[in-house]
């Protein structure tokens, strides 16, 4: 009885330690967990990440291996469910919406060994590292399909909340529209969600009735597209490709493509070396794109917009001026741009944008 | 044909009274293992993922009790005004306005009133939680007005205050315009158990906002079992008129019971934003006072069965994420198993007023 104890004992440990060396060589697999604020779903932001995810786990194969956690709410839920995955054994978590910001510091706090990934964060730790994509790039491009496509010269925007990343978005879509049609504007309903088709639908649908005729979104489903199809105008697809959605009206889509990036993160990570650094790409880094261009709009544009998208993947700032505010004085002086400080708390609307920004007195 | 038939019982069944809900829980466990076998699990396996899982650790224990707090809370407010058949829907907002009012005090006063700070927050909260039902009590005590209508508006009107105050007058200047309060400094705050000493629960969230739940447990008891007033409720609701004859008068039962059951969602308001939160947000929707209503009705409205009925609801959630993580099934079979519990509680319901008979062949029947 002792003896075999013992032998099982004996056993065991040479198990564990061969067990040890075969980690030393094949490793077990990174362990990733991704936190999700809407349904994993077939469109929108939720997706996107989603999207990343798997090209990810396509490119490394079996040395990750990530699971998920949608629809948390950014509410006291989220730290427990950022604790959990962190308790789990997970080495790397993402937590891929603003809300989930503070949630996040205060768990990577008591788990200095996890690295926490917060995508478009403002607060960071030694743990805690911030990624976000340059959304108004694509937005700008749009733009500048919107200022071709529109007949009645009014641009409609459905925003989510009055924050710089929005706020940039409706000033990049309204400036790339003004760099052909000087006569633009734009308007924006605001719907203080980021994600509630019923509502998307109406701001929609208020936008096409003041004479709106080219959409576009900073919110998370395809409703506002659908309406423009619907009412027989044009949009386009956010965060995702939504052509499907409503072929006719959808003129491209502006996605976001995480997959490079987690796929980066995650070899950093294998190599030992987490990568630590703030990173806001763009079209240039490959972090997102306009794609699924309508063969509707006229080649002239499109060569325009190729053109474009050539010089901000070299390095042209959107936000270079001469850049004008909604009174018409300059923002901008010509020759300077915003510097990434700048972009990331502006808090005025450029010349063509019609209505005040919620929030300024 | 051989068949069943409903008949109506001379008195609701006591037994039956206790059996229902138990019958409810055990009859949503089974269509449980039949769901998870459904998606293609393990039933046991996952089972064991939902239901053991999350209490496997202090954290899980921990957070188990922060989720189950705020229900239990609210419910127990819930049960004494259904008792009463005053059918407060709108907890929910009346939380909200506890949680505002709370707010107000800490990011105006934190800086100045140290250790005064949390107890002020506290009665500040069960304040805006009464203020809010008190509109309802006073729309169905002036205008006969239906206090499920009133209080259910109202937590939208709760919630758009609350957006307007995050997007202006309360909003962190620092914050680059998102919709939320300064972050709470620490006298703002419930300490957690694990800074007062209570190793057991180290690294974990609980706090002492907990005490407050366990000490309303009792005094909704005996409120409701052992005073006047709670004995005027009872007959109130069960026998309105009985009531009527004692000069017992409507209205007053009305603002007992929407004062209480606001004042207890308030409560669960201030615990919410000075505790995990620590700040207020227009995101805050737990909808915890929606779901406390699952928890009064399945507690039959007894005061001593909200606590388990609570526990039981907060486990659903955790359970739904378990199993999320460890299995990768959709979040939302959490909503499943509220559903499925909400929907055989109801039936089970029927249990208590009715028997069920086998019934007679027609042709033996029309016989007799």
């Amino acid at each position: 009885m002792k003896r075999s104890r013992l032998l099982g004992v004996a056993l065991a440990s040479i198990a564990l330690s061969v067990g040890a060396l075969g980690a030393a060589q094949a490793a077990d697999p990174l362990k990733m967990a991704f936190v999700y604020v809407g349904p994993v779903g077939d469109g929108g932001w939720t997706f996107a990440h989603d999207l990343g995810r798997k090209a990810m786990e396509k490119a490394l194969g079996s040395k990750v291996s990530t699971s998920f956690v949608e629809n948390v709410p950014e509410s006291g839920d989220a730290e427990r469910v950022i604790r959990d995955l962190a308790t789990k054994g997970n080495t790397i978590i993402l937590t891929t919406s603003f809300g989930y910001m503070d949630s996040t510091l205060k768990v990577a706090k008591s788990f200095p060994k996890v690295e926490f990934y917060h995508a478009t964060g403002f607060k960071s730790a030694s743990n805690v590292t911030i990624y976000n994509s340059r959304m108004y790039e694509p937005a700008y491009l749009a733009g500048i399909i919107a200022g071709h496509m529109s007949k009645t010269g009014k641009l409609g925007f459905v925003a989510s909340f009055p924050i710089p990343e929005v706020v940039r978005n409706i000033n990049a879509y309204t400036m790339g529209a003004r760099s052909v049609n000087s006569k633009i504007t734009t308007k924006v309903v605001w719907v203080s969600t980021w994600y509630d088709p019923s509502k998307e639908r109406q701001a929609a649908e208020a936008l096409i009735g003041q004479g709106a005729d080219v959409l576009l979104q900073n919110t998370d489903s395809s409703a506002t597209l659908q309406t423009a199809q619907d009412k027989g105008v044009y949009a386009f697809g956010w965060d995702s490709d939504m052509a499907a959605y409503a072929p006719k009206a959808h003129l491209a889509s502006a996605i976001e493509t995480w997959g490079g990036y987690y796929t980066k993160l995650a070899e950093a990570a294998l190599a030992g070396k987490p990568l630590k650094q703030t990173v806001w790409g763009g079209i240039r880094e490959g972090m997102n794109d306009l794609v699924n261009v309508n063969p509707v709009i006229p080649e002239t544009a499109r060569k325009i917009v190729a053109a474009k998208k050539a010089e901000i993947a070299g390095g042209m700032q959107v936000f270079t001026g001469p850049i004008m505010g909604q009174d018409g004085s300059v923002k901008v002086a010509a020759g300077k741009s915003l510097t990434d400080k700048e972009i990331d708390s502006v808090n005025w609307y450029v010349e063509g944008v019609e209505g005040q920004l919620p929030g300024q007195k | 044909m051989i068949g069943f038939e409903l008949v109506r019982r001379a008195a609701p069944s006591q037994a039956m009274q206790v059996i229902a809900p138990l019958q409810a829980v055990l009859l949503t466990l089974l269509a449980g293992l039949g769901l998870f076998a459904l998606l293609g699990q393990d039933p046991l396996h996952a089972f064991h993922q939902f239901f053991i899982a999350p209490l496997s650790t202090p954290n899980g224990v921990s957070e188990l009790l922060l989720k189950a707090s705020p229900l239990c809370l609210i419910g127990l407010g819930l049960a004494i005004a259904y008792r009463a058949n005053v059918w407060n829907i709108g907890a929910e907002g009346q939380m909200y306005i506890g949680g505002v009012f709370a707010t107000g005090l800490a990011i105006h006063y934190q800086q100045q009133w140290g250790a005064f700070m949390l107890p002020s927050m506290i009665v500040a909260g069960a304040l805006g939680g009464m203020l809010w039902a008190a509109l309802t009590a006073w729309c169905r005590a002036r205008f006969h007005a239906s206090e499920i209508l009133v209080s259910l508006m109202l937590t939208y009107v709760a919630n758009l205050l609350i957006k307007y105050l995050v997007f202006g007058p309360w909003q962190d200047p620092q914050a680059n315009n998102f919709p939320l309060t300064v972050a709470f400094e620490d006298n703002a705050l419930f300490p957690l158990l694990a800074e007062l000493g209570w190793d057991w629960f180290e690294g974990t969230r609980l706090n002492l906002s907990i005490v407050i739940t366990l000490l309303a447990i009792p005094l909704a008891w005996v409120f409701s079992q052992r005073t006047f007033a709670g004995f005027q409720l009872a007959v109130s609701g069960s026998a309105p008129g009985a009531a009527r004859y004692a000069g017992y008068k409507e209205s007053r039962a009305v603002w007992i019971a929407m004062l209480m059951s606001g004042a207890a969602a308030g409560l669960a308001g201030v615990s919410e934003v000075a505790g995990p939160i620590g700040q207020l947000n227009d995101r805050w929707t737990p909808q915890y006072g929606f779901t406390a209503i699952i928890v009064a009705a399945l507690a039959r409205f007894n005061p001593l069965a909200v606590p388990v009925a609570a526990l039981l609801m907060a486990l659903l959630y955790l359970g739904g994420e378990s199993v999320q993580i460890e299995l990768q099934l959709p979040k939302s079979i959490s909503e499943v198993f509220q559903g499925l519990l909400l929907m055989f509680l109801l039936g089970s319901e029927v249990l208590v007023r009715f028997r069920l008979r086998r019934r007679v062949s027609a042709a033996r029947g029309d016989g007799q």
